[in-house]
């Protein structure tokens, strides 16, 4: 008896595998070792968020416990909690952070009010071929840029605009630069956000269940409360993530339409270069209100539907 | 869900009426780069195209377009390399900590652009000025890259997880290492993921002026700079108006280029 091994022996001889070059040893030793793969691969992406991210937010939150030389404006490396209690003491702190956070939700609710009926038309009620259409008409603005748009309102709000020629067969008179223009800006740069995810959830709504709320005869009414706006509310809470925190860091439009109004980022912007600590405390108060949003949403199963 | 005629005709109008404000301001910013009025009266007093003449003329607004175009082709390199890293890492592997690798890339994204921006102007002014670097293009790229790299991952991420590894089983079994079947098989497959994140990196990083403003020193102005400093000048209103304009209509060009890769098969 033959051993077929034997016979096939001579043709696996060493010049027909591939040379051990030092590109395949590597290559060998990455293979074998998962780990030192995941190593790899997640060196330089950690390196660089930790030390160049994380590293920043560091240094910033320590210096918010810092504070200046009141003649050279220079940071002295003294640990104290002086930014803090004046940014809870002073009452114009509190007046720029709660019309910060009424402008934000203002935004917010606006846009929902705005974005509801669109998606639910994009979503529901127009034909398939032009819903595409109309996704991409809510998505072609959204990349004309942020400035073009805020600047594209200074414009129209701006003395003897367009919006007071619209306005003045009726007696009335561009809003001007204020908390109201502020608002109509954000609303406007942000809408889009609010109706993506809106388009979505109602896309996503199954036949089904609104078929079965009409068999046991439900109007559309009823059916839009208590079947639809329940089933799309993630995604509601989702859009608003986007409106409300955008809104509450904004500080560009505002210096464009909102004349002089400040918000907490003009609060934060103003103060960079001459008082850090004092920035870098009330920096801190939209972070958390952010973080407090997401933590009070995260049951929601809205960021999910991110 | 059985809807009324009025109902459905009022939804139609609902949306109608959003899209028109939508475009309106857009629309009256391309009409406007053809008013002859220098302060945008309404209505137009007449047609020229002269400030469209005069922003070509304006050196430094090709200096900030070409500054824009480095920082943004800087930072989309960086974000596409380490987007991709990790992406492979946090979909190929499983390990303690993956939950808030997600989280930390995200995190760029989530805060405020003002928090970013200025953490990053305090780390810079207290970690690379002693050391002799300066606020410049480098700082910018820096910054830009550190939001750009979440889209990146998001992109390539959705699609290695979509694509079986049989594909890079083969591939080994046929006796190509690693570096090959990742040359000829992997990067063939999400390449189309590549090129969508790297656009979107791109145009993140053209349109960004929060972090720019903090991480730029004196004498780098990118596009969005330009545009904001000309605003606040009173006779730079229409040149800032023909720019608006032409980032208006080159808008609908990411988004044509997003359809056609998305429409593409997979290979």
């Amino acid at each position: 008896m033959t051993a077929p091994a034997a016979t096939r022996a001579p043709d696996r001889t060493p010049d027909r595998l591939p040379a051990r070059t030092p590109v395949r040893r590597l290559a060998g030793a990455l293979h074998r070792r998962p780990g030192l793969r995941l190593a790899a691969l997640l060196a330089a992406p950690m390196t660089w968020l930790v030390l160049a991210y994380l590293g920043s937010l560091t240094v910033l939150l320590l210096s918010a416990f810092w504070t200046t030389n009141e003649f050279t404006s220079n940071i002295e490396y003294r640990w104290t909690a002086d930014n803090f209690r004046s940014l809870l003491t002073d009452p114009q702190y509190r007046t720029v952070a709660l019309r910060t956070l009424g402008i934000a939700a203002s935004v917010t609710v606006i846009d929902a009010v705005i974005a509801l009926p669109m998606a639910f038309y994009i979503g529901r009620v127009a034909r398939p071929g032009s819903r595409r259409l109309l996704l991409v008409a809510v998505l072609t603005p959204l990349w004309a840029g942020y400035l073009v748009k805020a600047y594209a309102w200074w414009v129209m709000l701006s003395h003897g605009g367009v919006l007071d020629w619209v306005t003045a067969p009726f007696g009335g008179h561009s809003p001007g630069f204020g908390v109201p223009a502020v608002v109509m800006v954000l609303g406007y740069l942000w809408l889009p956000y609010m109706v993506l995810p809106l388009c979505t959830a109602f896309e996503q709504l199954p036949d089904s269940l609104l078929a079965a709320a009409a068999d046991l005869g439900a109007g559309p009414w009823r059916t839009l409360r208590t079947v639809v706006l329940p089933m799309v509310r993630p995604a509601l809470i989702a859009g608003s993530i986007f409106t409300f925190s955008l809104s509450l860091g904004d500080y560009l439009a505002v210096q464009i339409v909102g004349g002089t109004t400040s918000m907490l980022g003009n609060v934060i912007a103003s103060n960079v270069t001459l008082n850090l600590p004092l920035a870098a405390a009330v920096s801190c108060v939209p972070v958390l209100l952010i973080i407090g949003y997401l933590l009070a949403v995260r049951r929601t199963g809205a960021l999910d539907s991110l | 869900m059985q809807l009324s005629r009025t109902a459905r005709i009022l939804l139609r109008l609902a949306t109608a009426l959003g899209l028109a404000v939508i475009y309106a301001p857009l629309l009256l910013v391309l009409v406007n780069s053809f008013n002859a009025s220098r302060s945008f009266a309404w209505p137009p007093s007449g047609f020229s195209t002269r400030w469209w003449a005069a922003a070509w003329q304006e050196t430094g607004l090709r200096a900030a377009l070409a500054t824009s175009l480095k920082a943004g082709l800087g930072a989309t390199a960086v974000a596409l390399v380490l987007g991709t890293m990790a992406a492979f890492a946090a979909t190929r592997y499983r390990f303690y900590g993956r939950q808030s690798v997600s989280f930390l890339l995200i995190l760029p994204i989530a805060l405020p652009g003002i928090v970013t921006g200025i953490a990053l102007n305090a780390a810079f002014r207290t970690v690379l000025t002693p050391l002799g670097v300066g606020f410049g293009l480098f700082t910018v790229v820096v910054g830009h890259a550190t939001f750009c790299i979440v889209v990146v991952f998001n992109n390539v991420a959705a699609r290695l997880r979509r694509i079986a590894p049989s594909a890079e089983e083969a591939s080994a079994d046929l006796g190509a290492h690693t570096f090959q079947t990742f040359w000829y098989v992997t990067l063939p497959a999400v390449r189309s993921a590549l090129l969508a994140g790297a656009l979107l990196a791109f145009a993140l990083s053209f349109d960004e002026i929060v972090v720019t403003t903090f991480t730029a020193g004196p004498g780098t102005q990118t596009l969005p700079l330009w545009i904001f400093d000309n605003l606040a000048r009173p006779n730079q209103g229409p040149v800032v108006d023909v720019v608006a304009a032409v980032l208006i209509v080159l808008a609908v060009l990411p988004v044509y280029l997003a359809q056609r890769l998305s429409g593409e098969p997979l290979r």
